[in-house]
């Protein structure tokens, strides 16, 4: 599950960002090693949703990073990303 | 159209927020100092207010889904196709899908006709953010009575 999931986000990211798709690891940070910025992720967030039947709390995470309670590190080193659209896949189902 | 002050929408014709869409209708004033230079003996519409009239449409209708608790701002402009001149006096009809409502952002497909005709079209993509200031709210609802946005409908919906 995990790497297929890895591998629909990155093929995501190197073709709404322009990326090299082997520049893209799952220890990769979206925004400090790669450079995506907030309205790119927007793009790569819509992306997402639509591949996985989602909708990632960025509105939620955006918070709790601000109030210091989430790194960014949790929400996008892209296997932190990838677990948690397992997981909302996973409660989708449920 | 107030098109000095950037408020293109002049009345809600229909909002489905079960379809997700919404018409609106929007008349092109025949006199602008805008027209004086853009073009002297060719007056055009701008593109840019074109895709801002797009980007409104869609934005009420977000406005409609987040029911007034949301402030949408005009973030990614994509595939805008201006397939025809619009000029002073023209009624534009104006229709948004919303595509997708996502957490912080939305994404519609809005389009332009006018007298029937496929004028411009193109996909938007909004930032979503709570009012940033209780006055842009005020202005907001003010704007919204007057073109006839159905608050109290969506209050009992």
């Amino acid at each position: 599950m995990m790497s297929s999931t890895f591998d629909t986000v990155a093929n995501i990211i190197a073709e709404t960002c322009d990326i090299p798709r082997d520049t893209i690891k799952p220890e990769s940070h979206a925004i400090d090693d790669l450079g995506i910025d907030s309205l790119d992720f927007l793009d790569i967030a819509f992306a997402i949703d639509k591949a996985f039947g989602i909708k990632l709390p960025l509105e939620q995470w955006t918070q709790e990073v601000n109030d210091g309670k989430a790194t960014t590190e949790q929400y996008f080193v892209l296997k932190n990303l990838c677990a948690r659209i397992d997981g909302l896949v996973a409660a989708k189902g449920a | 159209m107030r098109i000095e002050y950037f408020q293109l929408i002049d009345r809600i014709v229909d909002l489905d927020l079960d379809a997700r869409t919404i018409r609106v209708d929007a008349q092109v004033p025949d006199e602008s100092t805008i027209f004086e230079g853009h073009f002297p003996g060719h007056p055009l519409m701008p593109g840019v207010l074109l895709i801002e009239a797009m980007a409104q449409t869609s934005g009420w209708l977000v406005i409609a889904a987040t029911k007034f608790e949301r402030m949408p701002f005009l973030a990614a402009v994509k595939a805008a196709k201006l397939r025809s001149f619009v000029i002073p006096g023209q009624l534009l009809s104006i229709t948004a899908k919303l595509l997708h409502d996502g957490s912080g952002y939305a994404v519609t497909k809005a389009a332009v006709t006018v007298a029937g005709k496929a004028t411009c079209d193109a996909e938007l993509t909004l930032r979503v953010m709570p009012f940033p200031d209780p006055r842009l709210r005020q202005n907001m609802e003010e704007v919204a009575a007057r073109i006839g946005f159905p608050s109290k409908a969506l209050a009992h919906g």
